[in-house]
């Protein structure tokens, strides 16, 4: 029984990981090379989740509404870069902060007034209902592990382009090396808006895929952003690989703690208090994860600016 | 200051060098950047250490100061080893150096630049209270130093508002205001003009012979005119050693360095 | 150097700098001291209690916000979980208080020690970072505190505690009246203000400043910033843990929530507001997003849409925050940027 939860449990954690790799992955992108802070690619991933529960609806087929979503994600992404974004990237962090935070506000607002302020829950498609077994009395819904078979095709395409194209190269070059990137002569404004729209269309399709799941509401970004954050810190910032460890530790930490740490607990504890102390203790243990990695290693996991 | 010595020789023949380096070494991965380097430096002389690009001039200098560490070999400042010391420790000492690329404080002006260096070494700077620009014990020691580096005129204007040569002027007051005993000095004549080099070169004149100098300069006619004695660093490691004659008609000099240009 | 010392991204134009002995300016936190000494005569023509517990709450925020404006504007230390000060003052109260203990007399020093000693603690490793990693690792701190206030089921948990009643000065329940309690913040508005103001002008100020500027100059001039770093943090996370005591008598009531990481992003967004290392522009930062909200809220519910994109144009359109615009509306070159 206890071998049954640890592995439903290191799966869901593995989701959680995932999930916040997607969101990671623009947000390092954005952060290493364009030097730039965006508070505001929480909200992007809760744009992704309403767009998706309102084609879903429109259209009646999540895999439809999904095809959608993620051009209208796109595209939103490349508006905000457009209006908002470009006039901030040689402005300094604090600056950046500010705006980025004044957005978030807005969206958040945005999304109630657009939406409504009631959650919206999105069916999970017909396909992808139901559970497997995966081993004697372990049952795992379809959709999970679907969530996670994408997510990891998807780290492997991103990891193939972003080291065997040519737009890779510029984009690895931009995050160690920004100014020298813009010195020979690539068109450096370009590049930036690619690597936001993209990293706002994978922020997007993250909210789409969790719609499902999750319900859709407003400032159901704002949680996960600092989360986000705290895995681009522990992977090394402008590090997609770093990402990519770091989103899968917080996420096995996270969702593990929350189930053991309770468990735990209990050896010093009586039973009620333990499970109280420990559901709200669960918690500050990625936090504690981060300022341990910082203590020992100041620029992440793996840094990428020398 | 009195009795500068007249010639080199004295100076090797000093029994305690102000600053000595033994058998230092530094590489980066495979690369040597500093390669067993060892060199004494007299009380009063102003030592030039001269090479081509990409020697190990700067980083040699780092690692005296502090801001680089070094793989083995000893520092020692009036014989004692400051090796492992970090750099603020070094300038406590009396180690005090300029760098290449100016490194000024651009928002406080001329004079809080200097003053912030007698604070250094004055201490009490956990006082919390008392309006530190009007304090003369800082502000008068600041003045009478910017008034030696001629900047007095210009004390009271925005360190980053300063012209190229003023910076390098109020960089060597900074430096000066620590009341070192040995001064490193990264290139002080980078990037200035015809006027301003004269100026800074006149200045380096003012203070041989109040401070030990160690001088990384590219402009060979100003190490030539100033120096007492000059070693020549090659890929981390020196070839030569000894009065500006001397080094100038040194073979191995000419051919790893000077060229064909003849001095 | 940009607000946040990475020596690598010096483009940054500088922050406009408080200059000691710029006398103009010295007028203007003299003139929003006396306007806030005045409102309550002019609140008693209207609705007093609302008035006055509206401005005493803005007047505690610019206490948190001076002292992050202290780090933040002057030191470049952005921290980005100050919040858990406040957290930390309103426990102090809030826990004391339920043990029956309510005199501010040891409600006040015991806040102060314990901000005092959570800055001391988390300083010294977060200051080991640079940059964004600071960010983020204060962040890391913040969120602690938020959880562990969460874990306090004894004192409400996540729903929070609330007080009996404010807290007693020496035994007197001075403090359950608006007007001594609205004078009593006020002048410890100004106290503080006074006291950071020394601090920054002082020699103490200046290697704060420096190491803001240019960390390595510093070193080489013979400072190790790091201890005058962990001093002024510690100052500044006890500012901001009386602030905290504060707010839970205001409230009569604390929370988590006072910890929320948002609470930290507000606390930033109201220093960047009013115009970063003046002190002052803090105060009016402070001031400028509680009015706002409260003022916007009145008209519509939906009154984010206006505030969010109000901060936005605030950033594109005029640097320097409110200060930079007040500074070009007076025809100062400079002010801005």
């Amino acid at each position: 029984m206890t071998l049954s939860l640890f592995l439903v449990q290191t799966l869901n954690g593995l989701q959680f990981g995932i999930l916040l790799f997607f969101i990671a992955a623009g947000l390092t992108l954005v952060f290493g090379v364009m030097d730039f802070i965006n508070l505001a690619h929480g909200v992007q991933y809760m744009i992704g989740a309403y767009l998706a529960a309102m084609f879903t609806a429109l259209t009646g087929n999540f895999f439809f509404g999904l095809m959608l979503a993620l051009p209208s994600a796109l595209l939103f992404g490349l508006l905000l870069e457009f209006l908002i974004f470009r006039h901030l990237y040689a402005r300094d962090h604090l600056d950046q902060v500010l705006a980025t935070f004044g957005i978030i506000i807005f969206l958040n607002q945005a999304v109630k007034v657009v939406w409504g302020a009631a959650p919206l829950s999105v069916p999970v498609p017909e396909i992808l209902s139901g559970t497997v077994v995966l081993m004697d009395g372990l049952l795992y819904p379809v959709y999970r592990l679907a969530l996670i078979g994408s997510g990891l095709a998807i780290a492997l395409i991103l990891y193939i382009l972003v080291s065997y194209t040519r737009i890779g190269m510029l984009v690895r070059a931009g995050a160690t090396n920004a100014p020298m990137v813009s010195a020979l002569g690539v068109d450096i404004s370009r590049l930036f808006m690619v690597v936001f729209g993209f990293g706002a269309m994978l922020a997007g399709f993250a909210g789409a895929m969790v719609a499902p799941i999750l319900s859709v509401e407003p400032g159901m970004g704002d949680n996960l952003l600092i989360l986000t954050f705290v895995v681009i810190v522990i992977g090394g910032i402008g590090s997609i690989r770093g990402a990519f460890i770091a989103a899968l530790l917080v996420g096995l930490v996270d969702t593990l703690g929350r189930i053991f740490g309770p468990f735990l607990l209990r050896l010093i504890m009586d039973p009620s208090a333990a499970s109280q102390t420990g559901r709200a203790l669960a918690p500050m243990l990625i936090y504690i994860l981060m300022a341990a990695v910082l203590f020992f290693r100041p620029a992440g996991l793996f840094p990428v600016r020398k | 200051m009195a009795g500068t010595p007249a010639k080199a020789e004295d100076f090797a023949k000093a029994a305690k060098p102000a600053l000595a380096l033994v058998d230092l070494n530094k590489a980066y991965g495979a690369l040597k950047v500093t390669d067993q380097v060892s060199l004494e430096f007299a009380p009063g002389e102003l030592h030039a250490i001269i090479g081509p690009n990409g020697a190990g001039k700067t980083t040699l200098i780092h690692q005296i100061s502090g801001l680089a560490g070094s793989d083995s070999g000893h520092i020692l400042l009036d014989g004692q080893d400051i090796t492992g010391l970090p750099m603020a420790a070094r300038v406590r000492k009396g180690l005090a150096r300029s760098f290449q690329i100016t490194s000024i404080i651009p928002g406080f002006t001329g004079l809080e630049n200097v003053a912030l260096a007698v604070q250094a070494r004055l201490g009490s700077s956990f006082r919390l209270f008392g309006a530190v620009s009007r304090e003369e014990r800082l502000n008068a020691p600041a003045r009478a130093i910017l008034e030696t580096v001629g900047l007095l005129g210009r004390a009271d204007l925005p360190a980053g508002l300063l012209s190229h040569g003023e910076k390098r002027q109020l960089e060597l007051a900074i430096a000066m205001a620590t009341e070192p005993r040995v001064l490193l000095l990264d290139e002080p004549l980078a990037g200035t003009g015809p006027e301003e080099s004269a100026a800074v070169i006149a200045l380096l004149r003012k203070l041989k012979g109040r401070y030990t100098i160690v001088l990384i300069e590219h402009d060979m006619d100003a190490v030539f005119a100033l120096a007492d004695r000059v070693s020549v660093l090659v890929y981390g490691r020196i070839i030569a050693s000894g009065t500006p004659d001397a080094v100038r008609h040194d073979p191995a000099v000419r051919e790893a360095y000077l060229g064909e240009e003849g001095l | 150097m940009t607000p946040l010392p990475e020596p690598s991204t010096t483009a940054a134009p500088p922050r406009p700098a408080s200059r000691p002995g710029f006398v103009r300016r010295e007028w203007l936190p003299i003139i929003l001291f006396v306007l806030l000494a005045l409102l309550p005569f002019a609140a008693m023509l209207g609705p007093e209690k609302y008035t006055l517990s509206l401005v005493t709450r803005v007047m505690i925020f610019a206490l948190a916000a001076i002292s992050l404006d202290l780090i933040l504007g002057y030191g470049a230390l952005v921290s980005f979980g100050h919040a858990a000060f406040l957290g930390i003052g309103g426990y102090a109260v809030g826990i004391l208080a339920a043990h029956g203990f309510q005199d501010a007399a040891l409600q006040v020093p015991v806040a102060l020690l314990a901000s005092g000693l959570f800055a001391l603690l988390t300083g010294a490793i977060s200051l080991r970072t640079k940059g964004v990693y600071f960010i983020m690792i204060t962040l890391a701190f913040g969120q602690m505190a938020f959880f562990f206030a969460i874990s306090l089921s004894a004192y409400g948990g996540d729903d929070g505690l609330t007080l009996a009643s404010r807290s007693k000065l020496f035994g007197l329940s001075w403090l359950e009246n608006d007007r001594f309690f609205y004078a009593l913040v006020l002048a410890l508005l100004i106290g503080c203000y006074a006291l950071t103001r020394a601090i920054v002008a002082s020699r103490f100020g200046r290697v704060i400043r420096g190491a803001k500027e240019n960390p390595v100059r510093m070193e080489a001039v013979g400072f190790s910033p790091f201890r005058y770093q962990l001093a002024v943090y510690v100052i500044s996370g006890m500012i901001c843990g009386l602030a905290g005591v504060l707010l839970a008598n205001q409230a009569e009531f604390v929370a988590p929530a006072y910890m929320a990481w948002q609470r930290s992003g507000e606390l930033i967004v109201m220093v960047i507001l009013g115009g970063l290392g003046s002190l002052h522009g803090a105060i009016i930062g402070a001031a400028a997003f509680l009015l706002l909200e409260e003022i916007l809220s009145g008209y519509t519910e939906h009154w984010k849409l206006i505030f969010g994109p109000f901060l936005v144009l605030v950033v594109l359109f005029a640097r320097g925050g409110l200060l930079g615009i007040l500074a070009k509306v007076r025809g100062k070159s400079g002010g801005g940027r």
